[in-house]
């Protein structure tokens, strides 16, 4: 349960072994490893970002993937729009997403446990719905193909896999520092704090409000930034990436990987990835399998997240 | 200069009127303890007090300061302070980390999101200080729920006074302590210094009466009787609602 | 002047569909805290099962007893068998649910396929009626006949019976119930079940309307979301009201702009957010 503040000692070599792998990942297995690899890069992302408010402020949001979503759009857009700049369409994936979650956050933050999560999952569904009818825009449930990598510049090209997994690999690094600061800044400390007793933070004269929608905003910025990644990476959004199948899918990351601490939503989220990329290639009945499994998964292995939702104050 | 002024405070729920035209005051350094039997409506005066409650009716005033309807973080940060009935902590945090909240809460850098926290010295040396000074520094990395009842209700004085407050309301500081435990806590509460005015709400006569200079005696959410502690120790009423 | 009568009565006959969904949905969730993703897969096993029976029976009634059966059945058991052992823990609870669409889903999928099918009709209501001077289907009034008359009785069973009192009592502070000595999961089953019941009634009765497809449950699932918190949670008379409001304004929006008809649900459901979080009859701790 608590973030890791310095990396002494054994945990070091870990990490140094884990990069020395990650670095060496393309000669040691196939481009379609190194495809999941880039997967799980995103997807540790987005898992992060929804811990910030799961894990570490005790808000069970159920409607991340808006922000994964709005963000893969945007960026889809500006691709589609011939804009392939990498640095503008991740400031415009951010903002974005940062954006989508400074409005949803008015709107659901005065709620608490059960309600909290009612509207979470409804906001972010309407989006879907949103994108699913607006046919004229967002071809709806078709999507939008094509949408090239990224360009930035220096002569170098992403669009073979190996190069987009080196640079992939560096801005989930850059990620991973901000989030570390993040997490272990005076902030990430109160937003704890809030996890375990609002009343009390509010007693000591925290504005616990602000708070909360503040890393509300935080999580859809990180959350927007794995949405420009997927996007830059499959070439494809449609609305499933909006979609409740998204968000839960990290909260079950959450749960199997572990909530509340730093390494633990990287585990679900490369499990997860492993799995849903294994299954579907054995089966076209993946997603009953998938859904069998993530009903055992909840069944015996969930003790993680009981505390998170709290009733009222 | 009175650290606080309640002024006809009055608070319903639905048809039941919990406090009835509550007036006190309290002056800057102050003792006193609050003190009537179950149900009087002692921890209901200290939600008000401390912005857990909205009044029906009635002021509130802070070191002179209208805080009515300012909200409990509010007035937090004008110097009130508060521990709770139930120990109110951060169960899954460390020792250390509860003590450093309570010492990031009257710090401004509690907003930066950029550095971490351990670059901050001065809340971290802090915090040392406070773990030392109170003889916790050994159990400092041990998370919170793991710690006794006993030290549990101790640091939960600690962690009002690491926010330095002006006016100090404690809630029952000695319940379920032992003997031993509630003399420690006792002793604690009578050296604070006198730049803390301190409320106490008390079950046990002797620890209130140990610390208290001024009693207000609540019975059914309105005063019954209000003075030195003498007085109201001679008091027959107030006896009378004690003994049946 | 016939547009709007006909636009009116389709977005009522749509309402009252809405309602079958999102009374069991917010009762669900009133009682039990729990948000039934799977809530919109009930109708779509309803019917398809439903479709199944039509087409090897032709008997309507048939159809809609089975199918609703059916979806109680899978209701009482995804309850009983799962969710209890997650007393109180709502997002363990709500997970499960998000297991069970992909179930229910794939499963549907692999026996119905993916193409969009529509259910015949009873052979009794396949002709119109006479309205002013305008033409309608008599089906599409027959659903709305249903709809209150089953709004009616889901009334009196709240107000008037002992069970609708225990689950008026548990809405409103499901502590007390649990005090109460009354068999509390025996409770949560049922209302449960019931849940599954009225949304399997929903899916064969609306099955002749907006037909049957992959992705209806979500689709159905969503405008239940609106609804409740439009209407309020944990409340009858909110629901009723909220899918007359829903039903209505989506069939309008569709009907006008139908590429932009989410943003007029999107909009009262912020404005009801922004200004009385609980909804309009809610009644949840604040």
């Amino acid at each position: 349960m608590r973030t890791i503040t310095s990396l002494k000692g054994t945990s070091f070599s870990i990490l140094l072994l884990a990069a020395l792998i990650i670095v060496f990942l393309p000669f040691l297995v196939s481009s379609y490893y190194v495809g999941l690899a880039i997967q799980v890069f995103i997807f540790t992302i987005f898992a992060m970002s929804l811990d910030i408010l799961v894990g570490h402020t005790g808000l069970p949001s159920m409607g991340h993937a808006a922000y994964f979503g709005v963000a893969a759009y945007a960026t889809g857009f500006l691709c589609l729009a011939g804009i392939k700049n990498f640095w503008v369409g991740v400031i415009l994936g951010m903002g974005s997403g940062g954006l989508t979650a400074a409005l949803f956050g008015l709107l659901a933050i005065r709620a608490h446990g059960p309600y909290f999560m009612l509207i979470t999952l409804a906001l972010s569904q309407v989006l879907w719905g949103i994108a699913f009818k607006w046919r004229s825009l967002t071809k709806g449930d078709d999507g939008l193909p094509g949408i090239g990598r990224p360009e930035i510049g220096m002569g170098i090209d992403l669009k073979p896999d190996l190069y987009f997994y080196y640079f992939t690999f560096a801005i989930f690094l850059i990620v991973l520092v901000a989030l570390f600061v993040l997490l272990n800044s005076p902030f990430g400390y109160t937003l704890r704090g809030i996890r375990e007793s609002e009343s009390r933070m509010k007693a000591l004269g925290y504005n616990v409000g602000l708070y909360k929608y503040l890393a509300f905003v935080f999580a859809g910025v990180f959350a927007g930034t794995s949405g420009v990644l997927w996007v830059y990476y499959c070439g494809f959004v449609n609305p499933s990436n909006l979609g409740v199948d998204q968000s839960v899918k990290g909260l079950l990351m959450l749960i199997l990987g572990g909530s509340g601490s730093f390494f633990g939503p990287g585990i679900g989220a490369g499990i997860i990835v492993l799995l849903e990329n294994i299954v579907s290639g054995l089966t076209e009945r993946w997603s009953l399998i998938l859904g069998i499994i993530y009903v055992i998964v909840i069944m015996f292995f969930s003790e993680g997240l009981s505390s998170i939702v709290k009733r009222g104050h | 200069m009175k650290a606080l002024d309640v002024q006809a405070l009055s608070k319903d729920f639905g048809g039941l009127r919990a406090i009835r035209d509550i007036s006190l005051e309290i002056e800057a350094g102050e003792r006193r303890a609050i003190i009537g039997p179950n149900g009087a409506g002692k921890t209901t005066f200290f939600h008000l007090i401390s912005g857990f409650l909205f009044p029906s009716s009635g002021r509130i005033h802070l070191f002179g300061r209208d805080v009515t309807h300012l909200q409990a973080h509010q007035r937090a940060a004008l110097g009130m302070s508060r521990t709770f009935q139930v120990t109110n902590l951060f169960p899954k945090l460390t020792l250390f980390e509860n003590i450093l909240l309570g010492v990031q809460a009257i710090n401004g850098a509690r907003f930066c999101f950029y550095r971490r926290v351990n670059s901050f010295r001065e809340i971290i040396y802090e915090t040392e200080r406070l773990l030392k000074e109170w003889s916790l520094w050994g159990k400092k990395d041990a998370l919170l729920k793991n710690l006794s009842y006993g030290e549990q209700r101790q640091i939960e004085v600690i962690m009002a006074l690491a926010t330095k407050p002006r006016l100090l309301l404690l809630d029952e500081p000695t319940a379920g302590l032992s003997p031993a435990e509630t003399a420690l806590v006792t002793s604690i509460i009578k050296s604070l210094p006198r730049e803390i005015t301190t409320i106490l709400i008390e079950h046990d006569m002797d620890v209130a009466f140990e610390i208290a200079e001024r009693v207000t005696v609540l019975h059914f959410g309105s005063v019954l009787a209000d003075g030195p502690l003498e007085q109201i120790k001679g008091n027959s009423k107030v006896a009378e609602v004690y003994l049946g | 002047m016939a547009f709007w009568i006909i636009q009116t009565l389709n977005g009522l006959s749509f309402s009252m569909l809405l309602f079958l969904i999102a009374a069991g949905f917010t009762l669900i969730f009133g009682l039990m805290k729990i948000i039934n993703i799977a809530h919109g897969s009930f109708y779509l096993l309803s019917a398809y099962i439903g479709l199944t029976i039509l087409r090897t029976t032709d008997s309507f009634l048939l159809a809609v007893v089975t199918s609703s059966v059916a979806a109680f059945v899978v209701g009482v058991a995804m309850q009983s068998l799962f969710l209890r052992r997650f007393y109180m823990k709502e997002l363990q609870q709500v997970l499960l649910t998000f297991g069970f669409v992909l179930i229910i889903a794939d499963l549907c999928l692999w026996v119905w396929g993916g193409n969009p099918m529509a259910l015949p009709k009873p052979s009794l209501f396949r002709g119109s009626i006479w309205i002013g001077n305008v033409v309608f289907p008599s089906y599409r009034l027959l659903v709305i006949l249903v709809g209150v008359i089953i709004a009616v009785g889901l009334w009196i069973f709240q107000e008037k019976t002992k069970f609708g009192a225990i689950v008026r009592a548990g809405v409103d502070d499901e502590e007390m119930l649990r005090g109460s000595g009354i068999n509390i999961q025996r409770v949560f089953a049922g209302v449960f079940g019931l849940g599954a019941l009225l949304a399997g009634i929903g899916g064969i009765i609306g099955g002749p309307i907006v037909g049957v497809f992959p992705g209806a449950d979500l689709s159905m699932l969503l405008l239940a979301l609106v609804v409740v918190i439009i209407g309020g949670i944990g409340s009858l008379k909110g629901a009723f009201v909220g899918s007359l409001f829903v039903g209505l304004v989506d069939n309008f929006g569709k009907a006008l702009f139908p590429e932009l008809s989410m943003f007029t649900l999107f909009a009262p459901m912020a404005i009801v957010l922004a200004i009385r979080p609980t909804g309009i009859f809610g009644k949840m701790e604040e």
